[in-house]
């Protein structure tokens, strides 16, 4: 069992929440850009989440998710005491921040929770860091001082304008592009289609443009198969020579499709939370 | 004198229309009668060919004598003192090609039948022991430390082995729950999971530690493992990393590896309604390959509802490498064998969903390396197969995460472990065995490796 230490709402609408975890196990080795892959109870999913921050000492994991499907509604439902039943990493292989001078990174959404961790990694390197991060709306804005203090400029945007400076992502990381701003390389975290239209965006500049990909997987160690993707034309397996890859040269049609493979089982199961048991049920 | 029928006591088995619709076991088990009939068949020889056809060394014929005199618990004590997972082994080892496969009764008519005997005495064992009141005995400790990696059947065997020697034994799991292929992958019907549980559970009894979601090679190097105190390593990781045939499509909405598809099931019971696991209900399946892998993909395939499930291998009836029993069970559950067809593409529809397999008819040719009929294309001969799902069960290699972050431990260009007949690596102190070594192989010859990795370990250090 891994204990909740804490829980804490990143953000005002309370969409996005951070549970640091005990995992001493996970915890001496992580590094940045790698997950784990949690379960919550006997009859639950394995749900892949990306390390948001650990600490060696106290041998604790945090992580970062937004309550959409059936099993994260589930972990929401969990307070601080609770405890996880599965907790298994570090997965994947870690981001490579060697040789690099200067970078954006650029999160979306939820996605901030993993980029913001990429970006205090570069920024305790001395990269020069921009921090770019996209909200639909100012009530979901979340880890703004985290961002601010480990970035050299922060950008802000919403959808609908109500916070920061109106617009997507993919715009204001062209403007910066457009002013004459020079990034060795743009790192982008968060829904598919946004690293897709991130990927689109920097491809004319060529600036080399990584994404980290969240593919339906079950093991995370390369026996399932089921998070292939395919890059460059080649099929690789997201949870062991990813989850980071070249977004110039990811399928993303068919990463994204292959990611609402469910889509209708999904939305049969949320029908069916207890809010009486909460979260955890008993075998 | 020995019973001189010709023929097994045959195995009460659930009827096909109706087992092909639940995950109960196939296979009920033989009543004690039953049993004792059977037994009678054994002739005792003295030169026990049937012994030598075990990887480990069961004393087959004394507790065959046991069953026949209806001392079941002796039987099973004979058993389990060389064979760690008799109730396993029981139901799923390839028996026609061991120990039965040497019987001097399958000479003239059907030799004895060994799996079924020994099935019958470990479950009998598991439903009387605790009127027998025998509590595992837990060995005194000889102050060593050894550390496991991989719960599948290598790693159990060789840490119950190590155990009984009075070493303290850690298993590291990567996933939630241990037993390895035996949990991911052999189905509910064929070995019900309870019958693992039990297996391990013994283990644990006798003072086997198992730490489960611990991956080595990621949260701790095998290095760091010596670091830590234990003074030799037995890497039993297995063949897990399916392999697919490189074909276009490949990666269409509702194409699975043998290995994610049976996971799904076996390990995350996606066939009960309480867990969350979603699996698709595909109507036409089409599972490529014909080993055991296929076997048990196709006929879970079939519980799951689907209506047509087929069975695509590019060689004959001849050359399926899946046992017997298992092809057998398949076509009487209504699997339809689509035998010397080589798929080339999955076909998809406009939504990226799978709608059809192209196959090319092929022809048996020369033999190869393997001293079977080579298979050749039939020109122009392409179809395609109205499917909507497309299981690919063409073999499994070993995990490299483990070769990739030791130092010094050698490996093969296919990605095994190389490893002496004793088990012994590359690198001082590990050891290894089981399909990790081999490749993908049996569950019995994966417990073998474990048992002389067992000794080898304990040669070693006893001499260190």
């Amino acid at each position: 069992m891994y204990k909740i230490i804490k829980k804490r709402v990143l953000n005002e609408a309370g969409t996005t929440l951070e549970m640091v975890v005990e995992a001493p196990l996970v915890a001496r080795r992580c590094l940045a850009g790698q997950f784990i892959i949690l379960r919550l109870d006997e009859f639950g999913e394995r749900v892949p989440l990306t390390i948001a921050d650990y600490d060696r000492e106290k041998g604790t994991v945090t992580i970062m998710f937004q309550p959409v499907g059936r099993s994260t509604q589930m972990l929401a439902e969990l307070d601080e005491g609770d405890s996880i039943l599965d907790f298994v990493g570090p997965l994947g292989k870690p981001t490579h921040i060697e040789g690099l001078k200067r970078a954006a990174v650029v999160g979306g959404g939820v996605g901030c929770a993993i980029a913001y961790p990429v970006a205090k990694a570069m920024h305790a390197k001395g990269i020069e860091v921009d921090m770019i991060a996209g909200f639909r709306s100012k009530n979901i804005v979340m880890l703004e001082d985290e961002m601010r203090a480990n970035s050299t400029n922060l950008y802000i945007t919403t959808d609908d304008g109500s916070y920061g400076k109106k617009g997507f992502v993919t715009d204001r990381l062209k403007e910066l592009i457009e002013a004459g701003r020079e990034y060795d390389e743009v790192v982008a975290i968060g829904p598919g289609v946004m690293m897709k239209y991130i990927s689109l965006a920097t491809k004319p500049y060529g600036i080399k443009t990584v994404v980290s990909l969240n593919p339906i997987m079950i093991d995370g160690t390369g026996m399932c198969g089921g998070c292939r993707v395919s890059v460059g034309g080649e099929t690789k397996f997201a949870c062991v020579d990813g989850p980071e890859f070249d977004g110039h040269l990811v399928d993303w049609d068919e990463l994204l499709r292959r990611g609402a493979f469910y889509k209708e089982e999904e939305a049969a199961q949320k029908e069916h939370i207890c809010r009486l048991t909460g979260g955890v049920r008993h075998a | 004198m020995p019973d001189m029928s010709p023929i097994k006591n045959p195995m009460p088995e659930q009827e096909p229309e109706v087992r092909n619709k639940n995950f109960l076991e196939v296979a009920k088990g033989y009543a004690a009668d039953m049993a004792k009939s059977e037994a009678a068949r054994c002739l005792n020889c003295k030169n026990k060919p049937c012994v030598s056809g075990c990887p480990v060394n069961v004393r087959i014929p004394e507790f065959i004598a046991r069953i026949a005199e209806g001392k079941f618990e002796q039987a099973y004590q004979i058993i389990s003192s060389t064979n760690s997972l008799p109730a396993v082994c029981g139901r799923v080892c390839p028996q026609e090609s061991q120990c039965e496969g040497k019987c001097v009764r399958g000479i003239k008519g059907e030799p004895v039948a060994v799996g079924r005997l020994e099935r019958f005495a470990a479950d009998f064992h598991r439903e009387n022991s605790s009127k027998i009141a025998e509590s595992v005995k837990k060995p005194e400790t000889n102050g060593h430390k050894v550390a496991v990696v991989g719960s599948g059947p290598a790693g159990l065997t060789c840490a119950g082995d190590l155990a009984r020697l009075g070493y303290e034994v850690t298993v590291f799991e990567a996933f939630h729950k241990a037993g390895g292929v035996l949990v991911y992958g052999i189905p509910e019907f064929r070995l019900p999971k309870a019958i693992v549980q039990d297996e391990i559970n013994k283990l644990m009894e006798s003072g086997v530690k198992i730490v489960t979601n611990a991956i080595v090679g990621r949260a701790i190097s095998v290095d760091e493992l010596f670091g830590e105190g234990f003074e030799a390593v037995f890497i039993g990781s297995g063949a897990g990393l399916p392999q697919f045939m490189n074909i276009p499509g490949e990666n269409l909405l509702g194409v699975y590896s043998a290995n994610e598809y049976l996971t799904r099931i076996n390990l995350m019971k996606a066939y009960l309604t309480e867990y969350d696991t979603p699996i698709k209900r595909a109507k036409r399946v089409a599972v490529v390959g014909g080993g055991n892998v296929a076997m048990d993909a196709a006929r879970c395939a079939k519980r799951m509802g689907a209506d047509e499930v087929y069975i695509v291998y590019r060689r004959s009836l001849e050359e399926l490498p899946a046992r017997r029993e298992e092809v057998h069970h398949a076509q009487e559950e209504g699997i339809v064998f689509k035998l010397l067809n080589n798929p080339v593409a999955v076909l998809g529809n406009e939504e990226g969903y799978v709608r059809g397999l192209e196959c090319l008819r092929m022809e048996l040719g020369e033999p190869d390396d393997s001293g079977r009929r080579r298979p050749v294309e039939i020109k122009g001969s392409n179809f395609v197969l109205d499917v909507d799902a497309v299981i690919m069960a063409i073999g499994t290699s070993p995990n490299p995460l483990i070769k990739s972050t030791t130092e010094g431990l050698e490996a093969n260009r296919r990605g095994c472990i190389i490893a002496d007949e004793n088990g012994a690596t590359s690198k001082k102190g590990v050891f290894a065995g089981g399909d990790a070594v081999t490749g993908a192989a049996t569950v019995i010859l994966a417990m073998g490796a474990g048992k002389k990795a067992a000794e080898s370990i304990d040669k070693y250090l006893m001499s260190k």
